[in-house]
């Protein structure tokens, strides 16, 4: 076995409900949404109006600053509704299903004969581009770019994430039909990274086409910014790619058989999940449609439904729908409940990483975690605590605070171009003085991009 | 409990929100709340969930480390005063008498000091910050037990206003605010600081000091070169010797330690480079050993003076102290090296440790630069190994 990556920095949060490899086939949801929102500095252009017939494919609106990117629907049925925010901000772009099956139909087109241009141009038309995000800023990657390599992790290491092993199960040719595609996007390498202790499926194990990478360690081990700052770093000028794996499979399907058709696997977790398990389902779904009949609700407790992972997953109201790039819902329980002297009764149910709590001393004990902050915002006070779950070398505080005073020379010194907000997500989580980094780090990329934009 | 919660969120809350009879004085109403209870309060961005600390916990887990220091302050001001007036009487009335002369200084530090963070709150609108509970039962443990409470209240005030307010509240601060209230008593009533102060000897009617009493401490006796006169090295450890209130007992200090090590909340890499830096620049001038003082053993500074109570609760301040890992080894080893030198080579200041720790907080920052600047060299120095792009 080849070199393994050991990181030694981070942390795994024990939340209760992770779910079992079982699989269930999820009915048609009511309604399906691509949420523009998904896609960070997207402006969209709808292209439909309400009540417009559309197939699996069909393009619903574009970019409005790279016409070519399409986004397609999910399923096929009738273009419902546009949902607006604040300032008319297009929120939700609703399809309502019919039931038949009807794709836009690509051709069916095998890997060997296209060029990189081809395959682009289908991507682009099917909708499946959008699956491809770039580093620097964790946006999506614009089609013009030549991209130095392209990662892909092949585990998720966030609290209660998926098992990967078993999402590319049965879907193995797909995967790697996926990978070959993806690969000649790129004059340089296709990046495969691997859990050491955990990975066994051979769809990873014996991928063809791909520089296979070993890692071993705690969250954030699985984030692929923490991966390609140990496989390959990014320095200023350079533009890499990541997608999902699920994706991967999605885009092998669309040039095996022609046809958009985004089913993935998606787990429900979570601590007010009754049987935590995965679910077939499309993107776009509406949650409850498939997660409904399977939440604790008799317990009286206010539930937050998130798409993703915990620590950087969209919170999604009661009728919310799945996020594009998300694997993974998340149900646990709201903390609006006060606490009598909660930050000073040491309460055997609260988990913190510092020891100043017993949950050091359970080190088997699994939480039911909730999304009570715990204290009013402070300025910075301990140091030395962002660098134990931070596994790059890039110095958070100071990163964080160049940032905050806007100094762009500095930001970019200190490494902005290689981290993304989900990379601080766990400092986040730790921060006595419950600073909000992720957004701190997404303000620091939106200036960055718009200076040289 | 609910029902308590229920009345201040319903019956006391309304007054000091926006129209509310006590509308000016909400932070100090927040403060007090968030104190009895944690608020309902639920995450609106990034992450979902939130470790349980925060800086409360925090800094009351550095007030527990204080205690078990407070408390053998408290006994050995007693058993200093009537060793000096030559009564034996019981443990329980030293103790007694300590706790009536240190308690007042206690509560004087963290009433005045907290009055000022909350004025401070209200003018600036931002939440009660809790390092003041730190900041407050450090003021009474570094002085003198004899320093008259106005100046406890003076030098408090002064150290959280210029010491903290001014450049923009705790974690903005460039000094240690409690080092900065001895200091600047050190300086303003230099009588009240050096000589014979440290212990409590204002006699009633009928008693009088025993023959030969100095009241000297340790390090005044080693920079006067009276070595022979010096107290065993187990008493200096244990910290039955005069000096400041909380500074005598390595001991305690060390319990205080590992709690602070234990729970993480302490940083292990300053405490220990601050001994490892002191040990190195006493053995340095072992080497020469020209006067009686340079010859002292390098280990007796670690339990002199306040070398241990420096090293473990005042250089450890997160804020003003180095605040990159690199950082905190230089910064550690220098406070022990100078702390050693100002001992040892200007024994116009006896006491090394305040001095040396105020200095290396001013260069901190500068410490962490050239760690942020060596970071920033390998981001470049890869930079120009990658491939030239076409």
């Amino acid at each position: 076995m080849p070199k393994t990556i050991k990181i030694r920095k981070g942390l795994n949060i024990p939340l209760l409900g992770s779910a079992e490899r079982i699989l269930h086939t999820a009915p048609s949801a009511d309604v399906y949404a691509i949420k523009p929102p998904d896609f960070h500095g997207l402006t969209p252009k709808i292209l439909l109006k309400e009540g417009d017939p559309v197939k699996a494919g069909t393009p619903l609106f574009y970019d409005k600053y790279n016409e070519k990117v399409l986004f397609t629907s999910p399923v096929s049925g009738t273009f419902q509704e546009v949902v607006r925010g604040e300032k008319r901000r297009i929120m939700e772009v609703l399809i309502k299903p019919d039931g038949k099956e009807d794709f836009v139909d690509f051709g069916a087109a095998g890997v060997a004969g296209l060029s990189r241009e081809e395959i682009i141009e289908r991507l682009l038309q099917s909708g499946a581009w959008p699956f491809f995000r770039q580093r620097p800023y964790a946006v999506m990657a614009n089609p013009a770019d030549k991209p130095k390599a392209i990662f892909v992790s092949a585990f998720s290491s966030a609290p209660l994430a998926p098992d990967f092993d078993f999402l590319v199960n049965g879907q193995e040719t797909l995967f790697q039909t996926g990978l070959d595609i993806i690969a000649k996007l790129t004059d340089g390498d296709l990046h495969l990274s691997v859990d050491a202790r955990n990975t066994r499926s051979n769809a990873f194990l014996q991928a063809k086409g791909v520089k296979l990478h070993y890692f071993e360690g705690p969250h954030p081990a699985g984030n692929i910014g923490i991966q390609i700052h140990h496989i390959a770093p990014l320095n200023k000028g350079e533009v890499v790619w990541y997608l999902d794996i699920q994706d991967i499979v999605i885009i092998g399907r669309l040039f095996e058989k022609g046809f958009f058709d985004p089913t993935k696997i998606v787990a429900l977790t979570g601590s007010e999940v009754l049987n935590p398990l995965y679910y077939k389902i499309k993107i776009g779904a509406q949650i409850l449609s498939f997660a409904g009949n399977n939440l604790r609700r008799d317990n009286g407790v206010k539930c937050r439904l998130i798409s993703g992972d915990a620590l950087t997953g969209t919170k999604v109201e009661e009728k919310g729908y799945l996020g594009f790039y998300d694997n993974q819902v998340t149900v646990i329980p709201e903390g609006n409940a006060q606490e009598f002297m909660g930050w000073l009764i040491p309460n055997p149910n609260r988990f913190s990483m510092s020891r100043t709590w017993p949950s050091f001393l359970m080190p088997w004990k699994k939480y039911r975690h909730d999304t009570n902050v715990r204290s009013g915002e402070r300025p910075f006070v301990m140091t030395g605590l962002y660098e134990k779950v931070l596994p790059m070398d890039v110095l958070p505080m100071q990163l964080l605070k160049a940032i905050m005073i806007n100094d762009i020379d500095k930001m970019e010194q200190l490494g902005i171009y290689e981290v993304a907000p989900e990379d601080f997500a766990l400092c986040e989580y730790v921060c006595p003085s419950k600073i909000e980094m992720q957004s701190v780090i997404r303000d620091g990329l939106d200036v960055i991009r718009k200076e040289f934009a | 409990m609910k029902a308590l919660i229920e009345f201040v969120e319903k019956k006391i809350q309304p007054n000091f929100e926006k129209g509310g009879k006590f509308q000016k004085f909400h932070r100090s109403f927040e403060a007090f709340q968030t104190f009895l209870y944690v608020k309902g309060d639920v995450t609106r961005k990034g992450s979902h969930i939130r470790d349980a600390i925060d800086m409360k916990r925090t800094m009351f887990h550095v007030v527990i480390a204080l205690v078990p220091a407070l408390l053998f302050g408290m006994w050995n001001v007693g058993l200093q005063h009537y060793r000096a007036i030559g009564l034996e009487v019981t443990f329980f009335d030293q103790f007694l008498f300590g706790l009536i002369k240190v308690l007042p200084l206690v509560v004087v530090s963290y009433v005045v000091g907290l009055a000022v963070e909350f004025v401070f709150a209200e003018i600036r609108n931002h939440e009660v910050n809790e390092g003041f509970l730190v900041s407050g039962m450090l003021i009474p443990l570094i002085i003198p037990v004899t320093t008259p409470l106005w100046m406890v209240a003076l030098a408090t005030i002064f150290a959280v206003i210029i010491g903290k307010e001014v450049f923009g509240g705790t974690g903005m601060n460039i000094l240690n605010p409690a080092l900065l209230a001895r200091a600047f008593l050190f300086f303003a009533y230099p009588a009240y600081l050096s000589g014979e102060v440290w212990i409590e000897t204002s006699l009633r009617e009928g008693q009088q000091l025993v023959d030969g009493f100095s009241g000297a401490t340790p390090l005044a006796m080693l920079a006067a070169y009276e070595t022979e006169q010096l107290p065993s090295i187990i008493e200096m450890f244990l910290g039955t010797i005069p000096g400041s209130v909380g500074e005598t007992s390595t001991l305690a200090i060390l319990i205080g330690a590992v709690i602070l090590i234990a729970t993480g909340v302490g940083s292990f890499r300053i405490m220990a480079s601050v001994v490892l830096g002191g040990l190195f620049m006493g053995g340095i001038l072992n080497i020469f050993a020209v006067n009686e003082f340079m010859a002292t053993p390098a280990y007796y500074h670690l339990v002199i003076g306040g070398f241990a109570f420096g090293a473990v609760f005042m250089a450890t301040d997160p804020v003003t102290a180095s605040q990159t890992p690199t950082g905190k080894y230089i910064y550690g080893a220098l406070i022990g090296v100078v702390t050693v030198l100002i001992r040892v080579v200007n024994p116009a200041y006896p006491e090394g440790m305040m001095l040396a720790i105020l200095l290396m907080n001013v260069f901190a920052p500068l410490i962490d630069h050239y760690v942020v600047e060596a970071n920033i060299k390998r981001r470049l120095k890869r930079l120009k190994r990658a491939p030239v792009k076409v």
